[in-house]
């Protein structure tokens, strides 16, 4: 409540979430046909962020042409599980249980003796390890993986380069996490997915919020002041927010742009992919 | 009474695919043919996709490409038709272009002349800029040739007022804008939730109310990478209100019956072009010129 008026604070990220919802529908039924794909394969956590791709995709090409792939370590959360299946039942769609807890162990177990494991590490081979699996599986199901990673993490580099950040093309790439919120009480997705605390799900308790140390609505008003409007960080502090924080936020982007870019590609030659070759992703053959 | 039907052929062209995209011209002009359509607008490059990059060289035609001929054939007995494309020249540059096809021909083509080059768009890297404003006269279904005065912009021109302006004042009483425009701004304060389309509703009804003329916009749909197109096209009257609307994403085949008329009255109850001062205009234009050359002080 703005104290002074008392009236509600506006809220700038709030959008109209069936317009939003028809923009993600055109996008993943335009990819999925140019590609010549038969099915969109997900990876479903039963965190919001794959499951409101999971709603997309069945809105836009049908829940028969969605695989979905629940890919759990020994460390998952059970109701990660309960939560992941309680949206297949709700859609309709194919699902596959695949642990990746064999490879991990595997991965693991063959590092040099004595070589202890990072949280990060571990984490980071684990989304590496369920993009391996996603690609294989796209591939036997004649799909294409659809990416679920949201604006937030995408700006402030909370996700792995090459795991869980690799996809043919992503639908909510540009949506704040409290706009992802917005559009999956809008497409039905259920109540407890909403309104559970976002987790990468690493170790039990794990939450975005905890170990980052934010909460999503604050991180998205200040990414939306940085990023979109391109307020210098001394006009974000001004309007009251944390400075230490703004200028944390700040530093999670700027140490991540490379998460957010194709490898440069030394230019040695005439014509080079990336700098001066530059092509439609999909086109058609000319005659 | 000089009525006409228009088709606003709100269509997802296909990238580079030239034959897709020919037969689906083909396809709307005898649709809206059937719909007693005078005249069917495609949105820009419509024969080719937006976002070519180094594949515009590859899908450019000149106009007398044969396959625009075959087109412009359809247009014999048939509607008018305004198509968009890569035009290319003696002199090996690409256009953004938009040709009015009528009576079996190509009659008259429109170059960008405003390339937008900033944010999501890299324009002026691929395409050169056009360099003429003009206005045709076409018969639009009429039974005299040149009964009506059009003018056609390609997208970005209408966000420079001089050259809807220019256009009235070479005799438009039509004003056409074929459009790619990406939807960007989703936002619950912005008209229909879209800020790109609140802004270009804005443009288009004070484009027509400031020009006393009616405006026809066909924008896309469809997806290039990762652009989405809103379309939502629609005719506006020479009063700045909106007569027809299409739906937001979706593909659409608008029809709207204008009468040219009305311009006429337009124009006697709000004589704004008549009043413009094109002397006044261009002395002014002139003096600005020259300051920011240095040959004038400020």
């Amino acid at each position: 409540m703005n104290v002074e008026s008392g009236q509600a604070p506006h809220d700038e990220l709030a959008i109209d979430p069936e317009m939003v919802a028809a923009m993600c529908r055109s996008f993943i039924t335009s990819h999925v046909a140019s590609t010549g794909a038969e099915r969109v394969v997900l990876g479903l956590s039963g965190g919001i962020d794959s499951a409101l791709v999971a709603y997309l995709a069945a809105a836009a090409i049908g829940a028969d042409r969605l695989v979905v792939v629940l890919m759990p370590t020994a460390s998952s959360s059970p109701s990660s599980k309960a939560d992941a299946e309680a949206i297949v039942s709700d859609l309709g769609c194919q699902s596959e249980i695949i642990s990746i807890e064999a490879p991990l162990a595997a991965l693991i177990a063959n590092l040099p003796a004595g070589e202890s494991v990072t949280p990060v590490r571990r984490g980071n081979m684990a989304a590496r390890l369920r993009m391996t699996t996603l690609y294989d599986r796209s591939a036997l199901h004649r799909g294409v993986v659809v990416g679920t990673g949201n604006k937030s993490e995408i700006l402030i580099g909370y996700s792995t380069i090459f795991g869980d950040a690799a996809s043919a093309f992503n639908p909510i790439g540009d949506l704040y996490k409290t706009q992802v919120r917005e559009l999956s009480r809008h497409l039905g997705v259920p109540t407890q997915i909403i309104e559970k605390a976002p987790s990468a799900d690493l170790w039990p308790g794990q939450t975005d919020e905890g170990e980052g140390g934010f909460d999503y609505p604050t991180l998205d008003r200040v990414l939306y002041r940085i990023v979109d409007r391109r307020l210098p960080l001394e006009d974000v502090i001004a309007e009251g927010f944390d400075r230490d924080f703004v200028t944390r936020v700040s530093e999670m982007i700027r140490r991540s742009e490379f998460k957010r870019q194709m490898p440069p590609i030394a230019k040695v030659g005439g014509r080079s992919s990336g700098s001066d070759y530059l092509y439609p992703r999909r086109r058609p053959k000319l005659d | 009474m000089r009525r006409r039907v228009l088709a606003l052929a709100q269509i997802a062209p296909t990238i580079g695919d030239l034959a897709q995209n020919f037969a689906v011209h083909q396809a709307k002009i005898a649709e809206s043919q059937a719909a007693g359509a005078d005249l069917v607008i495609f949105p820009e490059l419509s024969l080719t996709g937006y976002q070519l990059q180094d594949l515009a060289p590859e899908v450019a035609m000149r106009r007398t490409d044969p396959r625009l001929a075959a087109l412009a054939k359809l247009t014999s007995g048939g509607p008018s038709a305004v198509v968009s494309f890569v035009e290319s020249t003696d002199d090996h540059r690409l256009f953004a272009a938009a040709a009015l096809l009528e009576g079996g021909e190509v009659r008259h083509v429109t170059r960008k002349c405003y390339l937008p080059t900033y944010g999501l768009f890299d324009e002026r890297r691929f395409l050169a800029a056009g360099d003429a404003i003009r206005a045709t006269r076409a018969a639009l279904g009429g039974s005299a040739a040149g009964d009506v005065g059009i003018g056609i912009g390609v997208c970005e021109d209408f966000w420079h007022p001089t050259l809807p302006a220019i256009l009235a004042q070479d005799g438009a009483e039509l004003l056409i804008n074929v459009a790619a425009g990406p939807a960007r701004g989703a936002s619950v304060d912005a008209d229909q939730g879209l800020g790109s389309a609140a802004s270009w509703g804005t443009l288009l009804r004070a484009t027509a109310a400031l020009t006393t003329s009616y405006v026809a916009f066909t924008n896309r749909v469809g997806v290039d990478e990762s652009l989405i197109f809103w379309g939502g096209s629609r005719v506006i009257g020479p009063d700045g209100v909106v007569i027809a609307e299409a739906p937001l994403f979706e593909e659409a085949l608008l029809l709207a019956e204008i009468d040219l008329d009305e311009v006429a009255r337009a124009r006697s109850a709000l004589p704004l072009l008549r009043d413009e001062r094109l002397e006044l205009t261009r002395r002014e234009y002139d003096r600005i010129i020259a300051t920011r050359a240095g040959l004038e002080e400020a």
